[in-house]
């Protein structure tokens, strides 16, 4: 079995959000980056499983700079067999997927797994672009994968309960919680991952379909009104009168 | 602009279809396009939230991500839309950037305001887990856009709209739905507007009766922290936060819960919040609009009676 998984870098979550550049960008500043927690702790975890027992390679891939490279160094540890980088400036998502779908196609993977979404953007686009580009079905949100000869098995919640969802390789997935167990890379493996191949590919040209043209913070909330908890009847008071939510 | 919006309507017209419609029409005239088995009138009804017209494929029951995208494109297609929306739900997840990659068009994820079309086309969306907003210029003729559930007040405008069968062709599905598993009755998460939840401060699965409770009082739904997840007193659906669900309710109550930054990125979206700890200096109470220092074994039940009795008295 060939694996293919999209790994990005995320800020770590306890990061402080501020932006420079006339609220144009980023600010990295203090910033840390962490492995995106969806692509690192579900589907790497759970691609290295799959293939651990039925035999077959993990490869990642990524769109960025060098920046990313102790990231993808990362997961290498975490075992992945080996990696690509895409040596691009993540413009945007449809870029993003153009560049993973043109690896895929050249390389025929039998799964392409991303995460749910990256922690920083939210944007849950990537996974669904790229299986449109392979022409192939794009299996969201799924929380339990398991694979037998050409068929996946898959469960997902859905609102108002869990589906269990049955699809052909070649297929594209978005993992979410639930996958696989998070695993701390071992002295072996971060050895290890110092000389396993880190591909550094040209991207292809792709026009920008969208790009942000600023970043706002949200408003500052007004302080907390305490309730002193033997006057509960207050609190129903406020929640009717002031808020107006029940 | 002509619009195009895309919703699911399985058993009535959902809260986010309307949200989805209202939206789609203040761009410009709107069609919907759905898919199953939806009667004519309830259809109709969705001009009352300003469609003109429903396209509805009868060839399909079930949604998946292939076929909707052919259905979408080839209905964007019959009504020359120029902008189409798809809610940001589960299934407008799979959905939406798929389409915007099939017509090459730019796609907005997570969009909680009406397009600013003054220069270009703007729309602003919800990043960084709630912590931020970017604004995002869609820089094609065609354009995708995804909505966050909760974002805009459904309007009804009194209109009906007409029905019209449309049944392209779409080809296989890759995906078979093998079985589906059904949750008890309740309130659904993604889509409440009040949400009861509460952590690790509870002690134990066997005092999640008192937050059922209140959230039956009040029509909510019930939500947790993560590790009370993780250690299996709730399931993981109820889980909120930077790797749970985010949900935007109007109205959601903590109980036990001490605030830490990832769980407050999954709710820091709800309009108004309520925190229960016994810790004045719990971090939660910094983004609490109403605060209560107390323990959540005495004012929860409390809170239950107090509402309990504010609603007989509106009746
Ligand atoms: C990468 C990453 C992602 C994460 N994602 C999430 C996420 O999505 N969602 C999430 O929730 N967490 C997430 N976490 C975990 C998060 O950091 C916190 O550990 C977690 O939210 C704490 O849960 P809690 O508030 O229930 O428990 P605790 O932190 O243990 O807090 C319990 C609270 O209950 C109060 N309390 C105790 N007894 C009572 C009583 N009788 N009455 C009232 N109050 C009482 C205490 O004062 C305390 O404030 C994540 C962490 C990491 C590192
Ligand atoms: N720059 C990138 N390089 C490789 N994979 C990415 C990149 N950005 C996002 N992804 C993958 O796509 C998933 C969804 O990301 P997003 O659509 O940005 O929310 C992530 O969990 C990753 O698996």
């Amino acid at each position: 079995m060939k694996i293919l998984v999209c790994i990005s870098k995320a800020p770590d979550t306890t990061s402080k959000i501020a932006f420079t550049d006339g609220d144009t960008k980023f600010d990295e500043n203090g910033v840390q980056y962490i492995v995106n927690p969806y692509d690192e702790w579900y589907a790497l975890v759970r691609a290295l499983e799959l293939t651990e027992a039925n035999g077959g390679t993990v490869t990642t891939i990524t769109v960025g700079t060098a920046a990313d490279d102790p990231t993808i160094r990362k997961a290498l540890a975490i075992g992945a067999t080996d990696a690509v980088r895409v040596d691009a400036e993540a413009k945007d998502p449809y870029f993003v997927a153009k560049q993973i779908s043109e690896y895929a196609k050249a390389n025929s993977f039998d799964i392409v797994l991303t995460g749910k979404e990256t922690i920083n953007y939210n944007g849950a686009q990537i996974g669904s672009m790229v299986a449109e580009m392979l022409d192939q079905p794009f299996a969201s949100l799924v929380q339990k994968l398991d694979v037998s000869g050409n068929t996946a098995t898959l469960e997902r919640d859905v609102p108002g309960g869990a589906e269990v969802i049955e699809v052909n390789t070649p297929f594209v997935l978005s993992a979410a919680k639930g996958m696989a167990e998070q695993r701390i890379p071992n002295m072996r493996g971060i050895m290890a991952a110092r000389t396993k191949p880190l591909n550094v590919i040209p991207a292809v040209e792709t026009a920008e379909l969208t790009s942000i043209v600023s970043y706002s913070l949200p408003a500052a909330k007004s302080a907390c009104k305490y309730i002193d908890a033997d006057s509960i009847n207050e609190l129903v008071e406020l929640l009717h009168n002031e808020a107006k939510v029940i | 602009m002509s619009v195009l919006v895309f919703i699911e309507t399985k058993g009535k017209i959902s809260k986010a279809a309307k949200e989805a419609v209202t939206y789609g029409s203040k761009i410009g005239p709107t069609t919907v396009v759905t898919f199953g088995e939806a009667d004519a009138a309830s259809l109709a009804s969705i001009g009352d939230n300003g469609a003109s017209k429903v396209l509805v494929c009868r060839n399909l029951n079930e949604g998946n991500d292939q076929q909707l995208t052919k259905l979408i494109a080839a209905a964007a297609d019959d009504c020359g839309a120029d902008v189409i929306i798809v809610s940001q739900d589960q299934l407008g997840k799979a959905v939406g950037p798929r389409v915007a990659a099939n017509l090459e068009a730019g796609h907005v994820s997570g969009a909680i305001s009406i397009p600013d079309t003054s220069s270009g086309f703007v729309v602003k969306t919800n990043v960084f887990s709630g912590k931020a907003f970017a604004n995002v210029s869609v820089n094609t003729p065609k354009k995708v856009i995804s909505l966050l559930p909760n974002s805009i007040a459904p309007e009804s405008t009194g209109g009906s709209a007409e029905v019209v069968e449309f049944n392209p062709e779409l080809g296989t599905a890759g995906i078979t739905i093998k079985e589906m598993k059904t949750q008890g009755e309740g309130v659904l998460l993604p889509e409440a507007e009040l949400v009861v939840s509460a952590g690790r401060g509870l002690k134990g699965p066997e005092n999640w009766g008192m937050v059922e409770e209140l959230a039956t009082t009040l029509g909510a739904a019930t939500a947790c922290s993560r590790p009370v997840a993780d250690i299996g007193w709730r399931p993981h659906h109820e889980h909120v936060g930077q790797t749970g669900v985010a949900i935007r309710p109007n109205l959601y109550i903590a109980a036990g819960i001490s605030g830490a930054i990832q769980h407050l990125a999954g709710v820091n979206g709800s309009k108004t919040i309520v925190v229960i700890n016994t810790d004045s200096e719990a971090p939660f109470f910094k983004a609490a609009d109403y605060g209560i220092v107390g323990d959540a074994f005495e004012v929860v039940p409390k809170l239950n009676e107090a509402i309990k009795t504010f609603k007989a008295s509106q009746n």
